[in-house]
């Protein structure tokens, strides 16, 4: 629903469990706004189908679970280096490999951020509910369009497959900007970047320019180049125009209480165990604080280091072995704690748990 | 605006090694491209990895170059959204190897991709290794023994799975621009296997020259010219008129406002245990649907075996009278069990429940010890199949908890018409 609504018109999938509701969803209503959904031979084709699509002029998104993530590998370099705005949906499961096909986890926050060649940045997003799934499905394809990257929506088993009433009044809604096509007449050069941190305008396959594009090092024109300055300065450029607007990308809800001395970190459906779990001990007379990141990557560093102003307490869980710690751990100081609360056997983390080991009540 | 030649003079020569097939290909397809004078801004020529790779950049038209063997699929993304392109794909012997299955997908599919294959036996860039096309006994870098494997006839492959043209040629060969021609004017899936040779490696390591490789296709009665042509639906163009009749029905989700009143006070957390089959999923959807009709928040939480049509089935429910953050069940105020597999899946819940609690549960399954309130329903004796039993229990638990009104339960029933009047009559016919 926030894919059709973010104008999303070309969708391409593969089956596996827990993703294939949305392909379900998508062959039948894509077409019905005018849109094309096709189910892939396998995760490989469907992400090249997408970057063929995204290419030209279509605002496309696919999505899969943990195996697929795995196939998708390359064309995720390849979506990075060529520059193509693409959404992807990972509903996780419990891993490793084919791991639990029907359980839930978050065991691939690390992986969608580093699971391709070369370690450049993405931007991955996380959905605490379903308010948040369509909410932030608009969010990445604005962000997938101004930034010509892929876009990762981080949900799990639960959040898509659950059932939930929700009140539609409550969708932000946010603006989805259109993708920035260069101007009919000028002279066109895809690559085209003044400061390294620009994103370049694009332009369709088809369309009025002759477009040449590559997942190769190439110079402004695609072309393929070998000399070290050009070959570095283009990669420069894909680490900066993510990382020089972190600030732009970065988004997290902060539950502050004065005088609160412990802080839960948290994030996707582990987020909404968080939120419970907050009311239920400021119902206890307990003072707490709470952090959503919404943004997982590139980490919102400067919004997780206010958040442990004033605090020595930090609780992170995570239905992982603890894979978004790491981050809290490397930007919290020396003197707080960090508590992980970890669980890696398909089941929600319960509210009770976080406030149990996190030391709360 | 007549077009003369489809090349960027200006970037010639071509790179390749002296007496190379791949220049000759080139030239050939700029020959086709000229007869048929395509606008250079409908046509995108799709490479990927090996020596092939490198042509692209020679033509004045859109271009993409992309991962090993995956030059097809981007081709069918670029067709799919603009079936006005004419796209072509210059893929290697070593390309149909890694990506064969791309080529088989796309010929089935009769996407309307032009693919010429550069076939020149071995992997030339990497170092002469042995690719699929490579012949019995050759010499390459990786077969120290002679090749022990018969080579993949990339023809056959795709025409036996529906590819609508599929043409063979060396680069030798004067018909070469016709048959590339002919590829580019059929409206699906066509393929060019073009036979060349690899001066640097397979040539070289093997005594490897025009004669040889003539004689090589008829030795494994790989003929040439056109092999397979057939006149079938193009994909892009099938897909758009087979969904043309829904386009602009977007349909609209329906919002459930609230038009009756609940007893929950607080929250309910209910779970209900059956066997796949006993469409116990469906039966809670509907169930969650009554209480929104009633005003209350829900979610529900479905728990089932990988299998379709065996194991357990098993949904959590919570109603509540505030937003739902956490949707997991710690202890359930109302428990329902229809069969053995349900018991074995939540039987361990059966404990947690209180005084205050309700079990419902299938009398076969009888005796339990609980400290609920235990009603045992017969089920069977309803004369109903078992696919009824689940929204049956739950309209006997509204009954016995008064949770919403029965008519909310209906009125939810009847959203659903494919199923509403067995789900009704289920409801109605109260067993004990």
């Amino acid at each position: 629903m926030g894919a059709i609504d973010a104008g999303c018109d070309f969708f391409a999938g593969y089956p596996i469990t827990p993703a294939t509701p949305i392909l379900l969803r998508m062959t039948s209503e894509l077409p019905r706004s005018g849109g094309i959904a096709i189910q892939a031979e396998d995760e490989i084709s469907a992400m090249g189908f997408c970057i063929g699509a995204a290419l030209t002029g279509a605002r496309t998104m696919t999505a899969t679970s943990g195996p697929g993530i795995s196939l998708f590998s390359e064309h995720i370099g390849m979506a990075i280096m060529v520059e193509v705005p693409l959404v992807i949906v990972d509903c996780q499961r419990l891993g490793p490999s084919t791991g639990g096909a029907t359980t839930g986890a978050q065991g691939d926050i690390q992986f969608l951020r580093w699971g391709h060649s070369g370690g450049y940045p993405v931007i991955v997003l996380s959905p605490t509910n379903v308010s948040d799934c369509y909410n932030l499905t608009l969010r990445a394809f604005d962000l997938a369009e101004r930034f010509r990257i892929p876009v990762f929506l981080a949900t799990e088993k639960d959040t898509v497959l659950n059932r939930i009433s929700v009140d539609t009044t409550e969708f932000d809604c946010p603006v989805v900007r259109s993708r920035n096509f260069a101007p009919d007449d000028a002279d066109y050069a895809p690559y085209r970047f003044d400061r390294l941190s620009d994103v370049p305008a694009m332009a369709s396959f088809g369309g009025p320019h002759l477009v040449r594009l590559t997942s190769s090092s190439h110079d402004e024109g695609g072309y393929l180049i070998k000399d070290a300055p050009n070959m570095a300065r283009i990669n420069q450029h894909l680490n900066a125009k993510i990382l020089e607007s972190v600030d732009e990308i970065s988004h997290v809800h902060l539950d502050l209480q004065v005088g609160a001395e412990t802080l839960i970190i948290s994030y996707g459906i582990t987020g909404a165990s968080a939120a419970e779990a907050v009311v239920f001990a400021r119902s206890q007379g307990e003072r707490v604080s709470a952090l959503t990141v919404y943004s997982l990557w590139p980490v919102p560093e400067k919004e997780i280091r206010g958040a442990l102003v004033g605090v020595n307490k930090i609780v992170v869980p995570e239905m992982n072995i603890g894979l978004y710690l790491r981050e809290i751990r490397r930007l919290a100081s020396d003197d707080q704690e960090v508590i992980g609360v970890n669980r890696v056997d398909g089941g929600l983390i319960e509210p009770v748990e976080i406030l149990k080991r996190g030391g709360i009540r | 605006m007549i077009v003369y030649s489809y090349l960027d003079e200006s970037l010639m020569p071509y790179p390749f090694c002296p007496g190379c097939g791949h220049g000759r290909i080139l030239d050939d397809l700029n020959t086709a491209l000229v007869r048929l004078q395509l606008d250079p801004h409908k046509v995108v020529i799709v490479t990927d990895i090996g020596c092939s790779g490198l042509s692209d950049k020679f033509f004045a038209t859109n271009a993409l170059h992309g991962l090993h063997g995956r030059s097809v699929t981007y081709a069918t993304g670029i067709k799919l959204v603009n079936p006005d392109m004419n796209v072509i794909v210059l893929i290697g012997d070593g390309g149909c190897g890694i990506g064969g299955h791309h080529l088989i997908n796309a010929a089935r599919r009769n996407i309307g991709v032009t693919v010429l294959v550069f076939n020149n036996l071995n992997y030339g860039m990497t170092g002469g290794e042995h690719s699929v096309t490579t012949l019995p006994g050759a010499n390459t870098a990786t077969t120290h023994y002679g090749h022990l494997e018969r080579p993949m006839d990339i023809c056959a492959s795709v025409a036996v799975n529906g590819s609508s043209y599929v043409a063979r040629c060396t680069t030798f060969d004067k018909r070469t621009p016709d048959l590339i021609e002919g590829a580019i004017r059929n409206e699906g899936f066509s393929l060019v296997d073009i036979w060349e040779l690899c001066t640097a490696h397979y040539a070289a390591n093997n005594h490897f020259g025009r004669k040889e490789l003539e004689a090589a296709l008829a030795e494994h009665d790989f003929s040439t010219g056109v092999i397979h042509h057939e006149s079938r639906d193009e994909y892009s163009r099938a897909y758009r008129s087979a969904t043309a009749g829904d386009a602009g029905t977007k349909e609209v989700d329906s919002i459930l406002e609230p038009r009756y009143r609940h007893s929950v006070v607080g929250s309910l957390d209910c779970v209900i245990a059956g066997s796949a089959g006993m469409k116990v999923a469906s039966a809670a959807a509907t169930f969650c649907r009554g209480a929104m009709l009633a005003g209350l928040w829900v979610t529900q939480r479905d728990d089932y075996s990988v299998m379709v049509k065996s194991g357990h089935s098993v949904s959590e429910i919570k109603l509540s009278q505030e937003r739902i953050l956490y949707s997991g069940i710690a202890k359930p105020d109302l428990m329902i069990v229809l069969s053995q597999e349900g018991l074995d899946k939540a039987g361990s819940q059966i404990s947690s429940l209180t005084e205050n609690d309700l079990l419902l549960i299938d009398e076969s399954l009888m005796p339990v010890s609980t400290r609920a309130r235990l009603v045992p329903v017969d089920f069977a004796r309803s004369g109903q199949k078992k696919q009824y039993w689940a929204i049956k229990s739950l309209a006997h638990a509204l009954r016995e908890m008064e949770i919403y009104p029965l008519g909310a339960l209906k009125d939810a029933i009847t959203l659903d018409e494919r199923f509403a009047e067995e789900n009704l009559r289920a409801v109605e016919g109260f067993v004990r």
